[in-house]
């Protein structure tokens, strides 16, 4: 069990791209954190280089409060899990378990007591004997894993784990790795370039861009208040829709306008933060569920406004309907209950909910605080 | 063979497997008669009395077959000598290659030590024709002793086959994949352990691949033999010129020596034919 602390990472690769620019990060015992970002962000580099296998350029990384710069990969006393898994072809399964713990010259009755617990734990006490090339991929992630609870590290590091599995069998593993965590409550530092897969899984988010921290925080709060353009539309399936506008004062009370004509008011109880930026060119960002169908009879909330649209594309899923129309020209994506529409060219009425919004400086990309 | 069933007017299929292949059996057959008639040839030959060598019309099969150009090849002509000299100096060579290969390989593939560069001078060695080293090599050698010894011919040997046991070991630790030895690192080997343990029992296919060729190479090498060798370490290659002499030719030894030159040869084709297909193929190792 260990705490995490980066400071001022830099890492360079020869041919010069510098995949990691300086990373500031703290991570607490027993904290499940998950790296996401878009291929290249570095967050694998990042991994790598906190196990070892890669030098870092510059700054310094502590496990458990002691700076491991300098160690080798195997005296930083962490386990990793690989995309491709990364079992040993050539030796049976209890072998790739134990593979760990013989590296470590423990005595052979011990290292047969604890790969069994492990297999156990995963439910792989079957394969034992298998070679990984006869077993499915489900199999061969749960026996990579075992290998790394195996030898009980301080922390565990997963570098996209789940990539290569198909969908259902994805979230399988997903909800067992949470299981893993909560049982043994190792600190995991986990990669992924998959929102949900960071949404459901994480303590606390990670992320990256460009070699940078973009934003970290726990998962809903990094949904609910992203600080940049880039993460609102990271986060959140489907996307968020943007949308060209600007902010002006009719009657006393700021609103949005959009070139095209139509207007939605500000929430009052929140218009007051966004005063300055009246006469002020904004991005709308409105997420598909905060655009909903009025429900007859229930009172409207003050943050909500309607508005009509012209339905152009309708996606059932079952459960959920997604729905697009055109506003100020870009299409915008609505989650709405089944059978609510049916046919594309329904013109219906909708409300936006203005408690929900955020407005992003166009300029800048950062979203405008209020 | 599966056929199949398309709509519409029925399409004018060839029967397989009904007719006989004429024009490929015919194919294999002059591929085969090109490759088997010459040893035929050698095989009868050396078991032939020496007046049947030339005999109009030719001797298919001797009436009384004889084994004397066999024991005069391999003691008259000191064929066994050479036999031992040839087994010593191949082994010997090609355990250096593959070693000092395999090991190289891996530091190119897994360090790109020497950048690009390097990598590609390994291999330009074998653009030198033998011709142009072997002066050089023949006078440095007398130089410092190394002339008609064991030893000299295992080095040349050894540089000789180097690149090639190189550019085959670095191909295949280059499509092996890195996080494996990532793995053996994290879970607790050192680089050499991660590469005893891990990359060289995977390599082994390809090992045995390159190992083979570099045998061979040494084993049917002949230049620098005849240079490098006289009395003592020569080869048994060097051993066949003694069969060509004034008095003509003697083709019943020769042909015995050259059945006995091929032995090795075939008996290690049998032994490591499973590895071979795998390691020439550059065996995908998947997890």
């Amino acid at each position: 069990m260990a705490d995490v602390k980066i400071t001022g990472l830099h890492k360079r690769y020869s041919g010069g791209v510098h995949a990691v620019r300086g990373v500031d990060l703290a991570i607490p015992d027993g904290q499940f954190t998950v790296l996401v970002g878009p291929s290249g962000c570095g967050k694998s580099t990042l991994l790598r280089t906190i196990a070892g296998l890669e030098e870092a350029d510059e700054g310094t990384i502590e496990i458990g409060g002691e700076v491991v710069n300098d160690y080798r990969p195997r005296d930083r006393d962490v386990a990793m899990v690989f995309q491709d898994y990364a079992l040993y072809p050539h030796m049976v399964v209890a072998k790739n378990i134990g593979f760990g713990l013989r590296a470590r010259k423990l005595p052979p009755e011990q290292i047969k007591a604890r790969v069994a617990e492990a297999a156990e734990m995963l439910g792989i006490t079957g394969l034992l004997d298998r070679y990984p090339r006869q077993l499915s991929g489900g199999q061969r992630q749960r026996v990579a894993i075992g290998r790394a609870i195996v030898r009980d590290p301080k922390l565990f590091l997963f570098d996209e784990p789940l990539s290569n599995l198909d969908a259902q069998l994805r979230d399988e593993m997903r909800t067992e790795i949470k299981r893993l965590h909560q049982e043994i409550g190792t600190t995991m530092i986990y990669v992924t370039h998959d929102q949900i897969e960071a949404m459901t899984l994480a303590d606390r988010i990670v992320l990256m861009r460009d070699g940078v921290i973009e934003q970290q925080g726990a998962p809903l709060e990094l949904f609910e208040r992203p600080a940049t353009r880039f993460v609102a539309g990271f986060l959140g399936s489907p996307q968020m829709n943007f949308v060209e506008s600007r902010i002006e004062r009719a009657d006393g009370r700021l609103a949005l306008v959009f070139d095209e004509g139509r207007s939605l008011p500000l929430d009052p109880a929140r218009a007051s933060a966004f005063e300055p930026w009246a006469g002020r060119p904004v991005t709308l960002g409105v997420r598909p569920e905060h655009i909903s169908r009025p429900a007859d009879g229930t009172a409207r909330k003050p943050s909500d406004q309607p508005i009509d649209v012209l339905i152009d594309l309708v996606q059932p899923t079952g459960t959920r309907t997604y729905a697009e129309f055109k506003l100020n020209g870009t299409e915008v994506t609505v989650e709405l209950p089944s059978h609510t529409v049916e046919k594309p060219g329904t013109t219906i009425e909708l409300v936006v909910d203005m408690s929900r919004v955020i407005l992003i400086d166009p300029e800048t990309r950062d979203v405008i605080p209020g | 063979m599966t056929a199949t069933v398309s709509a519409g007017p029925a399409p004018r299929r060839r029967r397989r497997g009904r007719r006989l292949p004429i024009g490929r059996i015919l194919l294999l057959g002059i591929y085969l008669m090109f490759i088997l008639a010459p040893l035929y040839w050698v095989l009868i030959t050396s078991i032939k009395p020496s007046d049947d060598y030339l005999a109009v019309p030719p001797v298919w099969f001797p009436d009384a077959p004889t084994i004397v150009h066999y024991t005069a090849a391999l003691f008259a002509y000191r064929g066994l000598q050479g036999l031992i000299n040839s087994l010593i100096i191949s082994i010997s060579a090609t355990a250096l290659s593959c070693l000092i290969g395999t090991l190289m390989a891996y530091s190119l593939a897994r360090f790109r030590t020497g950048g690009m560069h390097l990598s590609f001078w390994v291999l330009s060695q074998r653009f030198l024709p033998p011709i142009a080293i072997i002066l050089p090599l023949f006078l440095n050698y007398r130089l410092v002793g190394l002339q008609d010894t064991h030893v000299g011919m295992i080095l040349a040997y050894t540089m000789f086959t180097l690149p090639v046991t190189v550019w085959m070991m670095y191909a295949y630790f280059r499509q092996m994949p890195r996080s494996l030895e990532d793995a053996a690192l994290v879970d607790g080997c050192t680089r050499w352990q991660a590469l005893w343990t891990v990359a060289i029992p995977l390599a082994v296919p390809g090992i045995v691949a390159a190992a083979i060729f570099t045998f061979i190479a040494c084993w049917t090498e002949f230049f620098f033999a005849l240079v490098l060798t006289s009395r003592d370490a020569f080869t048994l290659p060097t051993v066949f010129r003694a069969f060509l002499s004034f008095q003509g030719a003697q083709y019943g030894e020769a042909s015995a020596l050259a059945i006995v030159s091929l032995g090795p040869s075939i008996i290690l084709g049998v032994l490591v034919q499973k590895h071979l297909v795998r390691g020439l193929t550059l065996g995908a190792i998947r997890g």
